[in-house]
């Protein structure tokens, strides 16, 4: 079976680590370069199943403001992110909004809420 | 009417929140958080994308998020009042500030120490002196962030970004979620300024162009923007004449490096570091004017929120002492500068008072991307402190603990350079 190594930046944290992956074909023969488990994880996902979080904003009606940033919970699979703001740039909420109070459950049946990433009034 | 506080914090973003909060543990009786947009947050109510906080709060925070957890502790103190939507005009030598708002008109207040924290602005495209006529549709990153984040508009459809700092990169995406097609973010070094995990989310995953080594010559259109002039520059940034092609675009970002916002600083005279372009502080944050206390953008560019909360606290903690006149007033004064590679070191002066050396961390930025050297704190000829460093970036801050000890063995000037391993 054929080795690859890939090289991959650990998104997870502002340090950056430049760390290895080696594939022996689909199977992950080894992880290397990465400070912390955190971003032993993130590789070993990264080239199984890469997951982004999504932040963005929706439309929200009677705050002080005419928009609303919101989070994902977890984060998404990276290739259904653009899908998803699209979709959110649809939906609006109406003031009051607390951090955290779900602004869309489960969107686009991918398991992950999206939720206010501040208070609203 | 004439309002007297303990402390006066001019700002009230992520510095000046963690400041009033520290000035009020520290013993300020009252303290007075003065902001001129409608709500307490700075910068960060823009930031909507999340990495804030892992330092202070072990979690990852969206920008809101940060901020909202310091307004909460702010609201919740009683004798921190807060004046929203209020401009500072002036303010005296003897710390009477003049400032105005929409309810209460002009407004004098008394202080007995004043903490400056209006963060910083960003360089504009006069500042950059791009060629071309002035159409609609170029702008500084931060204010189309503010735009399409808070105000709900979108400044263009088809976009160019000038500058790859962490802004820049941010936008990119941000842009491109919203619907806006980035055609391409240039950049005048050879290396991106932003943090490789940017560069990676914000750009690799949309197949976002990055031209290193690129600037923009022209700008095209009369009415609106309709394209761009760019050219590859060589290893002492001059255009490599024939290198020149054309991007179209309808908008024009433009990240391209922050300034502090010290007009009031200077309008005081207070020193004024020339490479920071912020005030020259001591270790407790206190500039060249008894009393006058600043933290945070307004003194250097931080590149984490964390430390510049940090910073807040130190000046808020200082700011109280000396407002109960409990801050003895330095008998001596220690010099800090960088040299040989080291650009900026923060604080600029370490003050020694009562004969008693404090552990001192100091902050610092080097000239230019700098592999396997020695990070050297030297004083009158002795070795200090030494700190080998695998990689140094101007982009990323340096910051080294001095102990107590190590502060007590420096003598009149300390200097902090890089040294290349042989």
């Amino acid at each position: 079976m054929e080795t690859v190594t890939r090289r991959l930046s650990c998104i997870v944290c502002p340090m950056g680590c430049l760390g290895e992956v080696t594939l022996n074909g689909a199977e992950i023969a080894g992880v290397s370069g990465f400070t912390c488990p955190r971003g032993e994880k993130y590789a070993r996902e990264e080239v199984t199943a890469p997951k982004r979080t999504l932040t963005t904003t929706v439309r929200i009606k009677g705050g002080h403001l005419p928009l609303l940033p919101v989070i994902s919970r977890t984060a998404l699979p990276k290739e259904s992110v653009i899908e998803c703001a699209r979709f959110l740039s649809n939906v609006e909420v109406k003031a009051p909004v607390s951090e955290g109070d779900i602004v869309c459950a489960n969107i686009l049946g991918l398991g992950v809420d999206i939720v206010a990433a501040r208070d609203l009034n | 009417m004439v309002n007297t506080y303990d402390v006066v914090i001019i700002g009230g973003g992520p510095a000046g929140m963690a400041a009033a909060l520290s000035a009020r543990k520290t013993g300020a009786e009252r303290v007075l958080i003065i902001e001129r947009d409608r709500e307490l947050g700075g910068i960060l109510q823009q930031c909507i994308h999340n990495g804030f906080g892992l330092h202070r709060f072990k979690e990852e925070l969206t920008g809101p998020g940060y901020a909202g957890r310091y307004i909460k502790m702010v609201k919740e103190d009683r004798n921190i009042d807060v004046m929203l939507d209020t401009m500072v005009l002036n303010i005296e030598s003897d710390k009477i500030i003049f400032a105005v708002n929409p309810a209460q008109g002009m407004i004098e207040i008394h202080a007995k120490a004043v903490i400056f924290t209006m963060g910083c602005r960003e360089r504009t495209r006069g500042a950059i002196r791009i060629a071309g006529e002035r159409p609609a549709g170029v702008f500084t990153a931060g204010a189309a962030q503010r735009m399409v984040n808070m105000e709900g508009y979108l400044p263009g459809k088809k976009v160019v970004i000038l500058g790859s700092g962490d802004i820049g990169l941010i936008m990119a995406r941000r842009m491109t979620l919203e619907g806006t097609k980035v055609q391409a973010v240039l950049e005048l070094m050879p290396y991106s300024n932003g943090l490789t995990r940017n560069v990676v989310q914000c750009l690799e995953d949309f197949d976002i162009p990055l031209h290193l080594s690129h600037t923009i010559l022209k700008v095209h259109g009369k009415e609106r923007v309709t394209g761009v002039t760019c050219a590859k520059v060589d290893d002492n940034r001059c255009v490599i004449p024939g290198s020149e092609f054309d991007i179209e675009c309808d908008c024009l970002l433009l990240s391209v490096g922050l300034i502090p916002e010290n007009e009031l600083s200077q309008q005081l005279n207070i020193d004024m570091d020339a490479l920071t372009s912020g005030p020259i502080v001591d270790q407790f944050r206190q500039t060249s004017m008894p009393g006058f206390f600043a933290a945070g953008n307004v003194v250097h560019v931080h590149d984490l929120v964390d430390f510049v909360s940090q910073e807040g606290e130190i000046a808020g903690a200082a700011a109280a002492q000396y407002a109960n006149a409990e801050l003895s007033a330095a008998e001596k004064t220690l010099k800090v500068s960088g040299i040989n590679g080291v650009r900026t070191v923060v604080p600029q002066r370490i003050s020694i008072a009562d004969g008693q050396a404090q552990p001192v961390r100091l902050f610092m930025r080097v000239a230019q991307t700098e592999q396997r050297v020695t990070l050297c704190i030297e004083s009158a000829g002795e070795m200090i402190q030494s700190r080998k460093l695998p990689i140094a970036k101007p982009g990323e801050m340096i910051v080294v603990e001095l102990p107590a000890d190590a502060a007590a063995r420096c003598q009149d000037q300390i200097t902090v350079s890089l040294k290349r391993e042989v």
